[in-house]
């Protein structure tokens, strides 16, 4: 689809919230919150983190035994040996984050003016290993999701920050992110609001919809379904398939705006990752 | 099929003299009483793959419904003209451009053989 029709079926799509003039990103985030507040009226905001268990008492006991002893335990152990590990020239990961990379994911993803891309975490992860001569690692699983996990923790109860200048490339990168969350797209034709915020708290099939809002605050996640850890791209190309819409790569410039639009839209909830869902 | 009781049980022995009169033979033949082709209805209408219409509709006869769209009840006093809830099938989006629904025929998500029978076997609910 070309720029224009998203952008158009965009606006259509929000007609309701009556935006003839294109929002400011605060505004989104105003009436976004306002949204789910109004939808939920029993849900504290604090609890958005916790996903379809904020608003499901049912899975919610089953989701906290869990909790207790944490399947993804082994991956943070397994991130932080990793994070620690020296490259071949001698430095570490510290090397490459402010504060030694510990306590710092509430600032990503931000937009970086230099190159005028967004950077997200894992891109962060990756780029400190081939600065270093080190071989990129895959995206979405394995070592950079244990990586990921162990940053994740080190940040938690952090406040997610995610910051739009005001710059004409960090602006452009937040609007093809909220395009993309709102365009339907896939041969069944939905988007992703269609699922997590027309209709977060109905059920598909046996599926209970998650609301948007606060979804970004616990991954990388460990996921009953993989079997494993995996990241937010990885979650973004399955949503995108359940459409039958061809999925985008991990870390392509469209989830990297979709991360950021959908990040942005958590700010001020604090980071509870790495979770567990089902 | 025997969840569905009247209307079908009628429709059984109708189809019981049709099959006795040789009438079932016809080519192309959309006798709305026909069960073979409810029957199929419905078998596409449930299938995760095809119709998948239980994901969002609650319909007799199927498990773990979810409640994104409405019952699909009463349908021939909802849609007495056939043709629109052929139409809502077809391509929901029609009726409400924001519609999460599926338009399984604009989409070629479903055949239109596929959708005739659906419409069969919704029109029995
Ligand atoms: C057809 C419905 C549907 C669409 C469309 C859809 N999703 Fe999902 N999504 C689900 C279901 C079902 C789950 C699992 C239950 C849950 O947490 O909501 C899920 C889970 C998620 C999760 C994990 C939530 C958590 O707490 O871990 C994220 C993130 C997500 N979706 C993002 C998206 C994005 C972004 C899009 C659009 C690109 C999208 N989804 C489109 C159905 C959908
Ligand atoms: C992803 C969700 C979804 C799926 C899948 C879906 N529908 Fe719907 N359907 C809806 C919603 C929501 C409505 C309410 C009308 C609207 O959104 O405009 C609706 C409305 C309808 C209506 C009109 C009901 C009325 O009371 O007027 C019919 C008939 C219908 N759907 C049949 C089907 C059939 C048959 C299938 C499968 C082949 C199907 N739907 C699959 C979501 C869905």
């Amino acid at each position: 689809m070309n720029k224009l029709l998203v952008i158009a079926a965009t606006l259509g799509l929000l007609s309701t919230a009556n935006v003839a003039v294109q929002a400011s990103p605060q505004q989104d985030l105003k009436e976004f919150r306002a949204y789910f507040a109004d939808r939920f009226p029993d849900v504290p905001f604090k609890d958005y983190i916790n996903g379809v268990y904020a608003i499901d008492q049912a899975s919610r006991e089953q989701w906290e035994s869990i909790e207790e002893f944490p399947p993804y335990e082994l991956n943070i152990d397994k991130g932080k040996k990793l994070f620690n590990t020296p490259f071949k020239n001698g430095k570490t990961y510290a090397s490459c984050f402010r504060n030694g990379g510990i306590g710092i994911k509430q600032d990503f993803p931000y937009y970086d003016s230099a190159t005028g891309k967004v950077v997200t975490l894992e891109s962060a992860i990756n780029d400190c290993r081939t600065k270093n001569g080190e071989k990129p690692l895959k995206w979405k699983k394995g070592a950079i999701a244990d990586i990921s996990a162990y940053m994740a923790y080190t940040s938690r109860g952090n406040k997610i920050h995610v910051v739009v200048p005001a710059e004409e490339g960090a602006q452009a990168a937040y609007e093809r992110g909220k395009a993309h969350f709102y365009a339907k797209r896939g041969q069944l034709n939905m988007s992703c609001a269609d699922c997590h915020q027309w209709n977060a708290g109905n059920r598909i099939r046996a599926d209970l919809l998650s609301p948007a809002l606060g979804h970004t605050s616990h991954f990388p996640v460990y996921r009953s379904k993989w079997g494993g850890l995996g990241t937010l791209h990885r979650r973004y190309g399955g949503c995108n398939k359940q459409v039958r819409a061809k999925p985008y790569k991990a870390q392509s410039d469209e989830y990297k705006a979709l991360e950021y639009f959908h990040t942005y839209m958590s700010n001020d909830l604090v980071l509870n990752g790495p979770g567990a869902r089902k | 099929m025997r969840t569905h009781p009247g209307i079908l049980k009628t429709a059984g022995s109708a189809l019981a003299l049709a099959g006795s009169l040789a009438l079932l033979s016809v080519p192309g033949l959309s006798l709305a009483a026909d069960t073979s082709v409810v029957d199929q209805g419905k078998a596409i209408a449930f299938d995760r793959k095809k119709g998948n219409c239980l994901a969002c509709h609650q319909i007799e006869g199927g498990k773990l419904a979810g409640n994104i769209g409405p019952p699909l009840v009463a349908m021939q006093a909802r849609y007495p003209d056939k043709a629109k809830l052929r139409a809502q099938i077809w391509d929901a989006t029609r009726a409400n451009s924001n519609t999460i629904m599926p338009p399984f025929g604009r989409q070629q998500i479903l055949s239109e053989s596929d959708i005739d029978k659906i419409v069969e076997f919704i029109y029995t609910l």
